[in-house]
């Protein structure tokens, strides 16, 4: 009994106390090449058509996809960078300090926009614009709004409907949410107003666009702000019961990233991979569950780009984050 | 034949002309520039013989002058320098010859025959005499009808004897004419020339008597 | 004759290469000098750049509260942005305590003048330039100092001073080659001025010793006037040596003339065979020392002029027939005829007085040894080719190479008069023209001298 407790202890560091991860796959477990650890945010099930199309292209080389947030991913590979190869997160300004702080493995042969790539070992694969995503019952035979604005005073108006029924990042546990959120603040003081009136009405705080995606899929909340129309676009059966706005006055728009850990065992094999989804246009898969590409910088001219350049580190100082953190929590948490 | 000496050297001047008139010449002297142009302008002379040198002056100013005025008797010029130095080619003065001091007389001797030949006629200077008809300039003896041609020693010896007949020209004397200073001169020599004269006269009246331990005369035989 | 000089470098190629080497150095000069200058200008940029963001984020300082807050505005780092994505790290203290940032960006030791400090450091094993500032707030009765430490890496520095290094290394290059083809051009024309002048001296004729008229640079005037200046004194010492000749040649025969007159004179009066032979001798002594003084004179002219060839067009046969004339007489005094033969008419080239002087001596010659009543003959062909042989004794075979040294007589000559420089004098008026004299004897007897030009 005794060596039974004893083996459990043993055990339970590697279990227990290893977090769980929100998901684990391998892809082409038998081959006989190097093994890819790619620790990433995004969902398996957007990612796993451009993974599978990499094996196809590579055969020889494996891929272990391990799926968790933004703020858990920085922490990891802080603490441990040997233990992955590739870092892919919707955080691009905790990305962008793992760079700079010296984490990644520069790549100067990837060819990619000067936009979409910072300081060659940082490389952007999409664009994905924050949205506002809604429950179509809410409103029913209502104006459907489109502006920020427009949803301040939709709440307004009836805040009985959306008492409770509201849900958005909880920026102090997911990254991209404090991305989303600064960049708002940084935008427009609309943002402050949104938060302020969201939080008079009980908002519920995520960590993550799934769970939000959920709960307004389910009917629990009406409304998310800040969601990735991506997710949202994915949940096919229940794409008539949504509505993916994305808001007219300013819009968001983030660029998923990629880095080569610096401490990476497999270097070649890593650029290979950083190289795929560089160039590969996972719209071209034909599949509807993939992520939207790259758009040239042509093409967004009235929107913006979250720009892949070092002010990404102000929001992240401390003083700053505090301060902005403190402003939040005043508004939303009342 | 009626010379004229231009020179300023006196010993010189006397030596030759005691030789040529010891050769039957006629030989005025002039001993500057001044005296030959008066003599020139007064006496006609068979050949001039013209010192450069001067004390009043270049003997080639006087031979220019000479030519200028159209006369055309031969000169033969004296000259103490070479003919390098002073660039002389032989017609470039104007002159018929010339003759560089100190000269063996016999040179110019000869020099003056050959010129007189070139220059003049032999008209003037012939001698006749005893049925010979003799041409000193030309080398000619004509004897009963025929004429020849003496060779230079023969020519010189005939000439000694036929300007003066009935004179006594010792051994010596013939050699040092007929003969030049460096030349070897055998007894004999003279014997062979008067043996071959006598030869060439033999039909004429002139015969060449030898008087022993005396020397030659020419005899007219009348 | 000319010896050749004694060459010791040369002025083009001295020329040319401090010319060249003095650019190649100015090129250098002028590569470090651009780069210098471009590092210290980009250098400038980067710290302007740097002082401004420290600036803004100084600006944003605050005490609320007695708290320190700094709210550091977007633009600080954005606009540390640069085409190389150079890397930024920042700190800030307040009073000499981390507060923010990187911790490891130390602050620098703060200089007594000013608040301000820029450095060229390390960090995280990449060279960075790093901005230090501080800023004195007060609020509350309290003062507090906040420093801000701002380094960014310099990839963006270092590629664009290789950029400029290499622009600066074309321009030097491109100063260099120009240089270079501009000082050989300068040579060039430089050293023409001397070719110049070099042609116009070549070109003179070997009398012409008249002064230079021709303009030259003021540099070489001296020169010019130098050589001027001794042709003068050439020229002039060339005319007394002539005249000094000439006069020699007079002086020497008018006595001698004399001596002769009063010998011959006197051997004319005097009987006695050991008189007659005496004066005879002297007589001889007299013709052989005038021969000599003769020929040594013109020995001494002949060399002058074969210096300095003078050729005119002549006819070789006019020239000897003109010569034959002359010493026909001489020759039948002796019994001796002359002959001439041989082609009617041969052109050349040459100095007519050597010529005929060289002729003469070799008629001379054979006019002495030739034996009594027969023919020197006269040859002359279009090589051309002079060739006097006699019917005399000939040459000894071992004496023909020796007899045309200076005063050797042959061994076949005892009893004759001559100086031995008769021969002497030919050769040098063979060489003098780039000809040759040649002593041989014939097969069927007698000597033949042959002048080949």
């Amino acid at each position: 009994m005794r060596y039974l407790i004893a083996l459990v202890l043993l055990v339970l560091p590697g279990l227990g106390w290893a977090h769980d991860w929100e998901d684990q796959l391998i892809f082409n477990e038998g081959a006989d090449g190097p093994r890819l650890r790619v620790i990433s945010s995004t969902d398996t099930v957007l990612f796993a058509p451009l993974i599978d199309g990499f094996v196809a292209q590579n055969p020889n080389i494996s891929v272990e996809y391990l799926v968790s947030g933004t703020a858990d991913i920085n922490q990891r590979v802080r603490a441990t960078p040997d233990a992955f190869d590739i870092v892919v997160s919707s955080a691009m300004d905790l990305q962008l300090k793992l760079a700079n702080d010296g984490f990644a493995l520069p790549l100067k042969d990837i060819e990619t926009p000067s936009w979409a790539q910072w300081h060659q070992s940082l490389f952007a694969f999409t664009t994905e614009p924050a949205a506002i995503v809604i429950n179509r019952a809410a409103f029913e035979g209502q104006d459907i709004p489109q502006t920020r604005q427009g949803l301040i005073e939709a709440l307004r108006k009836r805040p009985e409907e959306f008492r409770g029924r509201i849900g958005t990042y909880d920026v102090r546990d997911s990254g991209l949410g404090y991305l989303f959120a600064t960049q708002d603040a940084r935008a427009s003081e609309t943002f402050w107003r949104l938060m302020e009136v969201m939080g008079g009405l009980d908002v519920r705080l995520y960590c993550c666009s799934g769970e939000m995606i959920n709960d307004l899929a389910d009917g629990t909340i009406l409304v998310a702000y800040n969601v990735l129309g991506s997710y949202a676009a994915v949940r096919a059966e229940r794409k008539d019961a949504l509505e993916v706005i994305f808001p007219t006055d300013f819009q968001t728009i983030m660029m998923r990233t990629a880095l080569v850990s610096r401490a990476t065992q497999q270097p070649d094999a890593a650029e290979a991979f950083i190289q795929y989804l560089v160039e590969e246009k996972p719209v071209a898969q034909g599949s509807q569950l993939s992520l939207p590409p790259l758009m040239s910088q042509g093409e967004s001219t009235d929107h913006e780009t979250i720009g892949l350049n070092p002010a990404l580190l102000t929001f992240l100082d401390d003083l700053k984050r505090k301060k902005f953190l403190s402003a939040w929590e005043n508004a939303v948490i009342q | 034949m009626k010379f004229l000496l231009v020179e300023d050297n006196l010993d010189l001047a006397n030596a030759v002309s005691s030789r040529m008139r010891l050769d039957g010449h006629v030989i005025d002297h002039a001993s500057n520039l001044e005296d030959a142009t008066a003599f020139v302008e007064t006496e006609e002379y068979d050949l001039i013989l013209l010192d450069i040198m001067l004390p009043d002056g270049d003997g080639r100013d006087f031979l220019k002058r000479h030519r200028a005025s159209r006369l055309d008797t031969p000169v033969i010029v004296l000259t103490a320098r070479s003919q390098v130095s002073d660039r002389i080619g032989s017609l470039d003065l104007g002159a018929d010859d010339y003759v560089t001091k100190p000269f063996d007389h016999a040179e110019l001797e000869a020099r003056c025959r050959a010129v007189l030949r070139r220059k003049s006629g032999s008209a003037k200077s012939t001698i006749e005499i005893g049925g010979v008809v003799f041409d000193p300039v030309a080398g000619h003896l004509t004897v009963a009808g025929e004429t020849l041609s003496l060779r230079n020693r023969e020519l010189r010896m005939m000439e000694l004897f036929i300007n003066a007949p009935g004179h006594v020209f010792s051994k010596q004397k013939l050699a040092d004419r007929l003969f030049s200073y460096d030349d070897s001169v055998t007894d004999n020599a003279i014997e062979v020339y008067v043996g071959r004269l006598r030869k060439h006269l033999e039909p004429s009246d002139l015969k060449i008597t030898t008087l022993r331990g005396l020397g030659y005369r020419l005899d007219h035989d009348h | 004759m000319t010896t050749n000089p004694n060459v010791s470098g040369s002025l083009r190629n001295r020329l040319v290469l401090t010319l060249i080497g003095g650019a190649a150095v100015l090129a250098v000069l002028l590569f470090f000098a651009v780069r210098n200058y471009a590092a210290q200008v980009a250098q400038q940029g980067q710290d302007n750049i740097l002082e401004a963001s420290v600036t803004s984020i100084l600006d944003a300082a605050a005490l609320r509260d007695g708290v320190l807050e700094v709210d550091i505005p977007y633009a600080a780092f954005s606009m540390l942005t640069t085409p190389t994505d150079d890397r930024v790290f920042y700190a800030i203290y307040q009073d000499g305590v981390f507060l923010s940032g990187y911790e490891d960006l130390r602050l620098a030791a703060a200089p007594a003048q000013s608040d301000w400090s820029f450095t060229s450091g390390e960090l995280r094993g990449e060279r960075i330039r790093q901005v230090s500032a501080s800023r004195t707030l007060v609020g509350l009765g309290r003062q507090t100092e906040i420093e801000v430490v701002l380094g960014q890496t310099q990839d963006a520095l270092s590629r664009t001073l290789d950029q400029i290094s290499r622009n600066a290394a074309f321009l030097g290059l491109g100063f260099f080659l120009l240089t270079a083809a501009l000082s050989f051009w300068i040579t060039s024309t430089t050293i023409g001025q001397l070719n110049k002048l070099t042609t116009s001296v070549t070109r003179r004729g070997p009398q012409d010793l008249s002064p230079f008229k021709k303009p030259v640079p003021r540099e070489m005037a001296p020169l010019v006037m130098s050589l001027n200046s001794l042709m003068g004194r050439l020229d002039q010492s060339l005319s007394q040596s002539e005249d000094f000749i000439a006069e020699a040649a007079h002086r020497v025969r008018t006595p001698l003339a004399t001596v002769r007159s009063y010998a011959e004179a006197t051997l004319h009066r005097v009987e006695r065979k050991e008189n007659r032979e005496a004066l005879r001798a002297m007589v001889r002594a007299i013709d052989e020392s005038s021969r000599a003084a003769g020929q040594l004179l013109d020995h001494a002219m002949i060399t002058f002029r074969t210096d300095h060839l003078v050729r005119e067009d002549v006819d070789l046969v006019e020239l000897i027939r003109d010569l034959v004339q002359r010493l026909t007489p001489i020759a039948e005094m002796k019994e001796l005829s002359l002959s001439m033969t041989g082609d009617p008419t041969v052109p050349y080239s040459g100095d007519p007085i050597l010529i005929q002087n060289a002729v003469r001596n070799m008629i001379d010659n054979a006019l002495k040894y030739a034996p009594l009543d027969s023919t020197v003959e006269i040859e002359i062909t279009g090589k051309p080719e002079i060739k006097v042989s006699d019917s005399g004794p000939g040459f000894l075979p071992e004496e023909i190479e020796t007899l045309t040294r200076r005063f050797e007589r042959g061994k076949n000559a005892a009893g004759t008069i001559g100086s031995g420089l008769g021969l002497t004098i030919a050769q040098d008026v063979a060489i003098a023209h780039g000809g040759t004299l040649v002593l041989t004897n014939q097969p069927s007897g007698g000597a033949c001298v042959i002048l080949s030009l």
